[in-house]
Formats: C-alpha cells, sequence, structure tokens
C-alpha cells in the first residue's frame, strides 16, 4: 500500500519495471515449472494409469486404471505388496537408529568443538565435516573396503576377539540375531501369519540387517558434520550465556550439559531431528551404488522401490505409485516441521531463518 | 578461558582478599583434567573420521592382494599405480571426468545467474505475481529430490532431451533454494546505491549486471559452491536423465564399477583409486572455501 503512494514520485524510475521483473524470473520459473511441475503432474498420471514404458504415458492406448496400482503395493496380497512392505520395514529401521544416533553423535561432537580453550578447534570441524562434501559413492566405496568380511572393520573387531561378519552380504535382522542367541530362531504361531502390507510380526520385528546396519554407520558417518555445524552456531550465539548460568549455579560439567545446555539448544535440537527425519527417508544413492537387491532385499527403501520398479521392472505406474506415497509422506513431515517452527518463533525472520537452515543442509 | 586462568593462577593466589583463591585453582583443575578427556575424545573421532580416508588412498596404491590381505596397513609392501593405469586404460575414466566438469560447469554457472536474477527480481523489483512466485518456490522447496527421479524421466523422454547433454543439464540450471538464498540475500542490503544508480538512468539489467550483482559476492561465492559440490557429486539425476555410457558421469561411471563386472572380485584399488580421484576437486574447493562453507551451513542460524 505505501508503494501505491509512492508510486507517482518515482513513476518514471520504476517505469518499465514490471516487465524486468518478469524478464528476471522468467528462466527461473520455466525450468521450476518444465522439469518439476509438470512432471509430477505427470508422474501422477502415470500413476494411475497402465503405462508400459512404451511411447508416450499421453498417448491413447493408454487407459486409466483408478487406484490400481496403489492397491497393489499396499492391499493387495502379492510379491509387489510384500516388496514394499519390506522396504517401508527396512527403511522404518534405518530412520529409528540413524536420526537418534547422528543427532546424538553431532552434538557431541559440537559440544567438544566448541570448547573455548580448544587449540585446533579447526582442524577438528575440518576432519568431522568433510565426510559430508565427498560424493556419496566415494563413501561407498571406501565403506565396501571397511567392511568386507576380511576387512579393516573386522580386523579392528577381531583383535577384540569378536568374529566379525560378512557386513554388506548378511541379511540377518539386528532383533533376530539377538533372538537367536536365546534359542528363538523361529516365529512364535502368532507372529507367522501375513500381517500389515504381507508382512508378517516376526519380519516387522527382525530389526535392521547387518547390512543395513552399515548402511546406518555410513550414514551417521557422512551427516553427523552437517549436524555438528549447526549445533556449533547454536553453542556460539548462546555461548556466554550458559557459561555464566553454570557458574552462579557451580554446576559440573555433566549436569551442565543437560540442564543448561540442552534445553537452550532445543530449536536446534528439533530441527537437526526432522531434518534428520526427512532424510532419512529418502535414502537412495547408497542403496543405488550397492545395487539394492543384495543381501536378500534387507536394504531395499521405498525410494529405491520406486526406481527399480520402474525403471528395470517396467511397472511404471506401481514405481509413481510409491513415489507418490513417499512425497506425500514427506511432504506431510516437512509441513508439520514448519508448523512447529512457525508456531515456536512467530518473528517471521526467524521463520526465514529456519527456512534459510533447510536450504543450506539439503542441498 | 582455561589458559588465562592457568597462567593467571600464581596472581591470583598471591591475592590479598585470598577468596578467589580457593575457587580459581579448583575450577582450572578440573576444566584441565576435563579438557584432557575432551582432546582424548576427540582425537579419537577424529581418526575414525580420517582414517577410512587415509586407509583408502593408500590402498588404492596396493596390489589387489595386499589390499585384501592387509587392508589397515598404510603403506604398500609393493607401491604400483596399476590401478590408476587401469582408470586411464581399461576404463573409460577421461572421458566420465570430461562430462561431469562439462555439466558441472555450466550447471554452475547457469544456477549462480538464474538464480541471482530472480533472487534480485523477487527482492527488490515491483511487478505484479511477485508474491505468487516467492511462494511458489517456498512451496518447491519441501519437493523431495528423489521423488523427482520418474518425473523427470518422463518429461525429458516427451521433450526428446533422454540421453543428451541438453537434458542432463538444463533441468539443473535453476533451483528454488538458490533463488531463496539470493533473496534473502538481497533483503539484507540497502538499495541505496541502486536507487542512484537508477536515477542516472541506467536500465535495469545494467544496474543488476554492473552495481548488483559485485555487491552480490558473498553470495554468490556460497551459491558457487553449493552448486558446484551439488552438481559433481549428482547422481539420481544423470541415472535417469541418460543411459549411453559416452554420457556417464563420474558418480554414474563409478558406481558401475561398484556393481559392474570390472569391480567384481576383489579389484578394491581400482575403485577406490577412482573414489580417491573423483574426490580431489570437492576436496580442494572444499579446503580453499573451508570457513565460508562450514558458515554457509551454519551461518543461516544466525539469521
Amino acid at each position: 500500500m505505501a508503494l501505491a503512494a509512492q508510486r507517482p514520485r518515482r513513476g518514471g524510475l520504476r517505469r518499465g519495471e514490471g516487465r524486468a521483473g518478469w524478464l528476471f524470473v522468467a528462466p527461473a520459473v520455466i525450468i521450476t515449472a518444465v522439469f518439476l511441475a509438470i512432471p509430477i503432474l505427470l508422474a501422477l498420471w502415470v500413476s494411475v494409469s497402465d503405462w508400459n514404458g512404451f511411447q508416450s504415458p499421453l498417448n491413447p492406448r493408454v487407459n486409466f486404471v483408478g487406484l490400481e496400482n496403489y492397491a497393489a503395493i499396499t492391499t493387495e496380497e502379492g510379491l509387489d505388496q510384500r516388496n514394499f512392505g519390506t522396504a517401508v520395514r527396512n527403511n522404518l529401521y534405518y530412520v529409528l537408529l540413524v536420526v537418534p544416533l547422528q543427532t546424538i553423535i553431532a552434538l557431541l561432537l559440537a559440544v567438544q568443538v566448541n570448547r573455548a580453550a580448544l587449540r585446533g578447534r579447526g582442524f577438528f570441524r575440518t576432519a568431522f565435516y568433510f565426510p559430508s562434501v565427498t560424493s556419496t559413492v566415494a563413501i561407498v566405496i571406501v565403506f565396501q573396503f571397511l567392511f568386507t568380511a576380511s576387512g579393516a572393520v573386522n580386523a579392528v573387531i577381531g583383535a577384540l576377539g569378536i568374529d566379525g561378519p560378512d557386513w554388506f552380504n548378511d541379511s540377518t535382522g539386528l532383533i533376530h540375531g539377538a533372538l537367536s542367541a536365546f534359542g528363538i530362531t523361529g516365529p512364535p504361531p502368532a507372529l507367522a501369519e501375513p500381517g500389515f502390507l504381507g508382512i508378517s510380526g516376526w519380519e516387522w520385528l527382525a530389526g535392521p540387517s547387518v547390512a543395513m546396519t552399515s548402511l546406518i554407520i555410513l550414514a551417521i558417518f557422512t551427516t553427523s558434520g552437517t549436524f555438528m555445524l549447526l549445533f556449533l552456531a547454536a553453542l556460539q550465539a548462546i555461548g556466554s550465556e550458559i557459561d555464566e548460568a553454570a557458574l552462579v549455579d557451580g554446576a559440573g560439567p555433566v549436569r551442565k550439559f543437560f540442564s543448561i545446555t540442552v534445553p537452550m539448544l532445543r530449536p536446534t535440537l528439533f530441527t537437526v531431528l526432522t531434518l534428520g527425519l526427512i532424510g532419512s527417508w529418502q535414502v537412495f544413492d547408497q542403496i543405488y551404488v550397492l545395487g539394492g537387491t543384495s543381501a536378500g532385499g534387507t536394504i531395499s527403501t521405498p525410494a529405491f522401490l520406486a526406481y527399480r520398479t520402474s525403471f528395470v521392472d517396467l511397472q511404471w505406474g506401481q514405481g509413481a505409485a510409491i513415489a507418490f506415497i513417499l512425497f506425500v509422506f514427506i511432504i506431510v513431515l516437512t509441513l508439520v516441521q514448519r508448523w512447529v517452527l512457525k508456531e515456536r518463533s512467530p518473528k517471521s525472520k526467524r521463520r526465514a531463518a529456519a527456512t534459510a537452515q533447510e536450504v543450506g543442509v539439503t542441498r | 578461558m582455561t589458559a588465562i586462568a592457568e597462567t593467571s593462577e600464581p596472581g591470583i593466589r598471591t591475592d590479598p582478599q585470598g577468596r578467589p583463591a580457593k575457587r580459581r585453582p579448583r575450577i582450572g583443575a578440573r576444566a584441565r583434567s576435563g579438557l584432557i578427556v575432551g582432546y582424548l575424545i576427540l582425537i579419537g573421532l577424529a581418526l575414525i573420521y580420517i582414517y577410512p580416508f587415509i586407509v583408502s588412498i593408500s590402498a588404492s596404491f596396493k596390489t589387489d592382494a595386499e589390499a585384501t590381505q592387509s587392508p589397515l596397513g598404510l603403506i604398500p609392501e609393493t607401491i604400483t599405480f596399476a590401478a590408476y593405469e587401469r582408470l586411464f586404460g581399461d576404463v573409460p575414466f577421461a572421458r566420465w571426468a570430461g562430462n561431469t566438469v562439462f555439466v558441472t560447469v555450466i550447471v554452475t554457472i547457469g544456477r549462480v545467474f538464474f538464480d541471482s536474477l530472480a533472487g534480485y527480481a523477487l527482492s527488490r523489483l515491483q511487478f505484479r505475481g511477485r508474491t505468487v512466485v516467492f511462494v511458489a518456490f517456498i512451496a518447491v522447496l519441501s519437493v523431495p529430490g528423489v521423488v523427482l527421479l520418474i518425473p523427470r524421466f518422463l518429461i525429458l523422454q516427451q521433450l526428446g532431451l533422454y540421453d543428451s547433454y541438453a537434458g542432463m543439464i538444463i533441468p539443473l540450471l535453476s533451483t528454488a533454494a538458490g533463488v531463496f538464498i539470493m533473496k534473502q540475500f538481497f533483503d539484507s542490503i540497502p538499495g541505496s546505491i541502486e536507487e542512484a544508480a537508477r536515477i542516472d538512468g541506467a536500465g535495469t539489467f545494467r544496474v543488476f549486471w554492473t552495481i548488483v550483482l559485485p555487491m552480490a559476492r558473498p553470495a554468490l561465492v556460497t551459491l558457487f559452491i553449493l552448486s558446484f559440490q551439488g552438481s559433481w557429486n549428482e547422481l539420481g539425476h544423470f541415472i535417469v536423465s541418460r543411459q549411453s555410457p559416452e554420457l556417464n558421469t563420474l558418480t554414474t561411471g563409478v558406481a558401475s564399477l561398484v556393481s559392474g563386472q570390472l569391480g567384481s572380485g576383489n579389484q578394491f584399488p581400482l575403485q577406490l583409486a577412482a573414489a580417491v580421484l573423483m574426490t580431489i576437486p570437492v576436496a580442494v574447493l572444499f579446503f580453499i572455501f573451508q570457513r565460508r562453507i562450514m558458515n554457509t551451513t551454519a551461518g543461516a542460524e544466525k539469521g
């Protein structure tokens, strides 16, 4: 409104600005529309069609099949449903372990690096952050090398007298493995029947496979550095307050950490947890590089399954349906996160900062 | 803080008031033991984070047999360049690297240019629909990348761009995140200098090119780093936008080394050599812009 009032005065200067404005945003808008918005609509169509990858999905011989593709992976009993169920289970365990562990380790790293008297702070920061900037492909190669049956990791734990597994090829679930130590190797009858998404209760409770555990370690290795930086920034922003409060209290380092530092970091903690949650449901690169079907299918995730179902099995409708379920799920997570952040900090500046943070981490 | 407390201890002890003498040394001692424990934890952790990279570099110079038998050894018994020779002989590694460089350079230039144009317009220029465009970009920010794989393939196929450099490059030329970063930046600097130039009669684009962009250097560097690293390490888009081996980038090519016949058996030195080489440019960028990179991710918090 204020602008309208100013317009007469600066009319000459502002002339042609509307056209310039549109010209300036045009490339970004066109690229986003053509390679993001329209493709999503196209994929939505494919997910409710019987397109088999032949010719264009828009050609007249492609039929609308309603929710058939969605039903095939969720409610209809069969291999497709079991594959999807397994992928969801795998990813669920991945999320359950990666999100808390990477948060704790990132916080630990940040608190240690943030010590006022620390020498070589820059060195440590660099060491912990470096894995975050390297390509996933390179990291997977390094991990495969370290985690082979006769590899470095097994050599180290072998020195402790532990016989290490063949990490990336071992499909044993951790919980199943633990139970078998107590002599329980099969399901009780109640858990043997196929349950939710065609997976029996026994299979749901398998835990992450040893192979998936290697990927969990890989994820923590690559992301904890990024989240460490978020915590570090927050710690530096509130640094002196913590020390003052601790001095007044006469609190020891452990109490200081739990009763002063952690509560003050709560907003950052929330951001790290939700960003981690959103990110961990999108694991794809690692699984793709490893081939995705190894270790008895225990490292497949919905993101990878969507790719494989479409590009390898050529069941495009089903692949797109999986992608859409994942899409809606992640969008809901993101909206919840934004909503909570908005509630918490009404100042628009803070909200912008939160979004900026998201941008910095995800891209 | 501790360092100061320690060096000033003797002085405090002779302090006539006496009271701080009791408290300070105790805190000093506790802090010192805390510091030592802290160092030990940090050094241990740093080893865990760095050692994998060092062992990998070393193993890339080992023979296949030695890499398998003594994976932890830091110095190869017989140093061999066989893995590297094979990369540039049997494997079209140079071709992959060329493709990655080509795509990364164009994508990075394009992103920096288009995203700053759009960010500037959204921040400074008055035009109809500006709010709508900005809200649309914010909405797009939350679209997860992996979900775009199938849609991107579909549109590239429709447009006849599948399996071409154009198809690999054009979709990456602008990102909502980049537009957002630039808009935030322009919002934070005053517009008075441009106003002056405008009064002198300079056109909008000339003002942008000669006055605004030079001022926006910090944000441009940030965007440059993010774009370079992002497109250098991009895997998903290059899986779905091409199929010809000639269009392999480092990521897709090296990934094929892991799963393909070349990677079978105990050919760790070859794979590790590829991993080492493909990491070097990003590592160099990282060390040049260290401070900036770490503030890019963390700095937003200070908002």
